[in-house]
This record gives C-alpha cells, structure tokens and sequence, in this order.
C-alpha cells in the first residue's frame, strides 16, 4: 500500500454554467481508472468543497473515456457573476480536486 | 453530395488570439475539402454587458475585435471558398454584419454575402413583462426587476438555411456553441430530424473545437504531467467530419500544442453535466458511448455518439442588473511579509465594517491560500506558510451603488500612508455586474431570421 495525490494519477479539468461548476477527472492509465471510482467518490468531492457551501454533488462515471465527472451545485459562492473569489469561474478548482490522496494497493 | 467537411476554429473566446486562425485557414485551403471557419466569441455573461453598450450605443454592442478577428482571413477565405460562421453579433447581429461588410469592402472583396440571423433576443421580440413572468432556474422573482437582456440559445437551423440561401459569412448572436459547426454540416450533408445520432456528432464535433486551443493543447499544460509543445505558438483546431458522423479532431502542421487522448477527453467533458443529456434545440447528446482512438501524430477519432430527440423549449439566458465589484490588491514582501500582509487584511476588514458596509467582504492573501479558499478564508488559517516571502493581499466586495462600492476600493489606497510598513504596488478597479439566471420557454415562442447583406465596390 502507498499513499499518492490523485495528481499523480489523474487530471482534472473545470467548467462553469451559473453556479454550478463540473469537474472532469481522468486516468492517465486505464489500470488506474478503478481506483478513481472506488475512492474519488461523490461524498469527498462534497467534503472538499465544504467550505464554499458545495451543495448536491452528482457523479457520472465514463468507463470508456477512464474518466469521472463531477458536477457540483453551489460551490461558486455567488456564482461566476456573484463571486468575491478572484477565480469567479472556478477554473482552478480543479487542481483542488488533485490535491485528494488515494491508496494505492 | 459531399462527403467530408472541415471545420476549423478560430476564436473560442471574445478575447482570443487573432493571429491563430491563419494557419488554420491555410490548412483548410490545402486539404481541398468543402472547409468552413469558425469564432465563438459569446460567454455567458458577455451577451448582457454587449446589451449595455448597445443601450449607450445603438450602433454597438457587437463582438469588439470583429474586424481584428475577419481581416487577417478574409480574403483567403475568399478565393479558398471557405465559408465563416461566427456568433460576433452579440447584442447586436445587424450592426456586427454591417459591419463584416464594411470590412470587405476595405479589403475591396465586392458582392460577398453576409447573412443575419436574428431572433434569439427575446426582450425585443415579447417584452419585458413576458420575460419576467417565466419561470426561471433559481426561482427569482423578477417583478420589478431591470432586465437587462433575455437570449434564447438558437440550434444550427437557421444556419444552415443561411448557407442554403448562398452566405459566405453567416453572422448570428446567441446560439449554442456547438450550432456554429453543426449548421454547416447540416447543410453539406442534409443531415435532419430523426437522424438523431448524426446530429449528435455534428453536436459533439463542434462542442469539440468551440473552445478552440483549448482542445489543442491549451489550458492543459502541467509540466512534467501533461507537457505541450510550444504552447506560445499553439496551433487551434481543426475537426473532419464525414457524412456518417465520423470525425477526426487535429489542428494545423508545423504550429504549437497537441491533439491527444487526453486533450480530446479534458474537451469533452468541459462543461458538460450528465453525460448522457446534453441538451440543445437540435438534438439531445450522449457521450456515454465515445472512445477515442489515436490515427497518428494529433489525429484522434472520436467516435460511438448517440443522440436523442432534442427537449420542447430553448433556453434563455435572462440577465439582470447585479451591482458593482470592488477590487484592491496591495503587496507586502521580504522579512515578515505574511504577518504585515495578515495585518493590512484585519485592517480592511475592520475599515469597511466602519464605513457602515454590511455587504460582505472578501480579504485573500495571494501567494498563501486565494482562489481555492473560501470566502471565511479557512484554509488559509489553518495553512503553514513561510512568513518570509511575496505576499499580495486582495480584498473584494459587492454593492449595488458604484459609490459605495468605489469606497470599498479606496480603502486599499488608503492603505499605502496608513497601512503596514513597506505596502506597494496598488490596483484597485470598480466593475458593473450582471446577474444570469436560466428560462426554458417553449420553442414556438423562438423564431429566428434571415436578412442578407452584401458588400458593394
């Protein structure tokens, strides 16, 4: 067992609508692809988000493009035209979703 | 018929590089495939803040870097018979064509076709009441309200009955983005209703380059993970489609970026929400099925979409008036610079509360925690950080009056004979907000249309 960031093994890209932002995670390696969909569940995406007042969180699960979407609710404090946050998008979200650590067998 | 059409991207963004389309047109002209030229210059919010200048203004309110955008290109576009489709009109389609003319005729290119597509303001076409009494995605209650806009997301129709009346230029305001590519292929191909998964691909493929680089290499590098070549010349994309919906995504040779897997899949999946409903008046995607496949060096071919019949309604983007944002930034750097900056932040904070503000603010240290923190800033107190270093604090609040607002702002000015020791480097800006909330309205009340222009001697 080790213990790696997601960044090791995935990226991830953001998208905006209003106020709610999706979150794409892709394996780089279709061997690693279960190990995302095992322990990048919908619940830690909302537990890292917690903070900005995420609210539902939806996961979508993309076998065939070894990928998992994210679409989360309410995360944009105000939305890309209400926002304080400098990154009124969300665009740098995420690498937050990188930072994640996965176990790896 | 024809049975393979290219479509290259040229803009992806209001904002983006003009200098790129060149030699996508350059790769269009020589592949000696029926080519057309895309920009996709409309965000979300960039429609309301167009439909302010045009009330200033009622020559404005167009894309502002049109001409930028049209003059390097036209001409070859020209005599390469590669037809443009271009969402410059904004607020203000007639004008942005009048204007696509004009610069025909300063490049003495007569009898160019630039058709019109109007329709998709629904402020103008129902009025103000019709608009308000909608129901809307947040339930807000817009009695009262100023709308400033209310833009219905046309399908690629009436663009390809444009191209069917002989446009060489088709100029349009709001639609979805992927209508720019899929109009053109509709078109070519008489590709219509039920052949649903067909029109899902030419949904998928411009969805796919209506972002331009940013299928291409562009907001992708992460070096050492994900490195792209030469990213300061990266080429933008080009996607081939066949008659039966195949499609290869590549970009020009000789210029920057790549076209990957993973460039292909970060595109697909941008701004999308359930994979297997994404929605537009033409069609309803599913991407559920897509495999990509490498056929060479920046070739990927994406195929295994399907589509369904598309939903009932249009959305429409509805703005309104949403106050101002202040912004001041101040920077503090060497020995101590964190705990100067923490203080210059509690010293905001405790200002604007005096001023009697009881909007809230916002006070980021940039360089410590900032974009991915809060507006509470939590991460940032519970992060280690080196108090040596280049810190930049920035706060930021909301009013809806501009003074109020512009003093939000001054306080970072005020900052540099009343702050910490050694603050420099202030910015501060006042900005005017919109509000965007979603209507869905029935696609009977959505009836777009056709003017043709031309460009004389």
């Amino acid at each position: 067992m080790s213990e790696v960031t997601l960044h090791e093994i995935a990226h991830a890209r953001t998208g905006d609508k209003g106020n709610r932002v999706n979150v794409s995670v892709i394996a780089y390696r279709q061997e690693d692809y279960p190990l995302l969909v095992v322990q990048v569940t919908a619940e830690r995406i909302r537990h890292l988000f917690q903070a900005r007042g995420a609210g539902t969180v939806r996961r979508y699960e993309l076998p065939l493009l070894k990928a998992l979407n994210f679409v989360v609710d309410d995360v944009l404090e105000g939305g890309v035209n209400g926002s304080l946050n400098l990154d009124g998008h969300g665009k740098s979200l995420s690498f937050l979703v990188l930072t994640l650590p996965i176990t790896r067998p | 018929m024809t049975d393979l059409v290219h479509v290259g991207c040229g803009a992806g963004f209001a904002g983006d590089r003009t200098d790129a389309s060149g030699p996508v047109v350059e790769a269009l002209a020589a592949s000696g495939a029926t080519s057309y030229l895309i920009f996709e210059t409309l965000a979300e919010r960039t429609l309301a803040l167009a439909q302010l200048e045009r009330r200033r203004d009622p020559g404005a309110g167009f894309t502002p870097y049109l001409a930028d955008f049209l003059r390097p290109i036209l001409r070859r576009c020209v005599d390469s018979d590669i037809r443009i489709v271009a969402n410059f009109g904004a607020a203000n389609p007639m004008a942005a064509g009048r204007r696509a003319v004009a610069v025909a005729e300063e490049l003495g290119l007569p009898g160019l076709k630039v058709a019109v597509i109007e329709g998709d303001n629904l402020l103008e076409e129902h009025g103000i009441d019709a608009v308000r009494g909608w129901r809307n995605d947040e339930n807000a209650d817009l009695a009262g309200r100023d709308v400033i806009a209310a833009n219905a997301y046309l399908g690629a129709r009436p663009i390809a009955d444009a191209l069917g009346r002989g446009a060489d230029v088709v100029i349009i305001g709001r639609c979805t983005d992927s209508a720019l590519t899929l109009g053109p292929l509709l078109h070519e191909f008489k590709w219509s209703p039920p052949a649903w998964d067909r029109l899902a691909a030419g949904t998928l493929a411009g969805h796919l380059i209506e972002c331009c680089a940013q299928v291409s290499g562009g907001y992708f590098a992460d070096p050492g993970k994900k490195d792209v070549p030469d990213l300061d010349r990266v080429g933008f994309p080009i996607v081939e489609v066949a008659q039966d919906g195949g499609m290869v995504v590549t970009k020009p040779a000789g210029t920057g970026g790549l076209v990957s897997e993973a460039t292909v899949t970060e595109q697909i999946l941008y701004e999308l929400h359930d994979p297997a409903a994404y929605l537009t008046p033409d069609v309803t995607m599913d991407i559920t099925g897509v495999r990509l496949r490498n056929e060479g060096r920046d070739r990927i071919r994406v195929e295994g979409v399907r589509g369904h019949a598309p939903p009932p309604t249009y959305k429409v983007t509805v703005s309104l008036e949403g106050g101002f944002l202040a912004e001041g930034e101040i920077s503090y750097a060497g020995p101590n610079a964190l705990v100067r900056a923490e203080l210059a932040a509690d010293v905001l904070i405790k200002r604007v509360k005096g001023l009697g503000i009881n909007q809230p603010v916002r006070c980021d240290i940039i360089g410590a925690v900032s974009v991915l923190d809060s507006d509470q800033g939590q991460s940032r107190r519970s992060a280690v950080l080196p108090p040596h270093g280049d810190y930049r604090v920035r706060l930021s609040g909301t009013s809806n009056d501009r003074a109020t607002a512009e003093r939000i702002a001054r306080e970072v000015l005020a900052l540099y004979p009343t702050g910490p020791a050694g603050g420099g480097g202030v910015r501060t800006s006042v900005t005017s907000r919109v509000r965007t909330v979603s209507s869905y309205v029935p696609a009977e009340l959505v009836r777009p249309r056709i003017s043709m222009l031309e460009s004389g001697s």
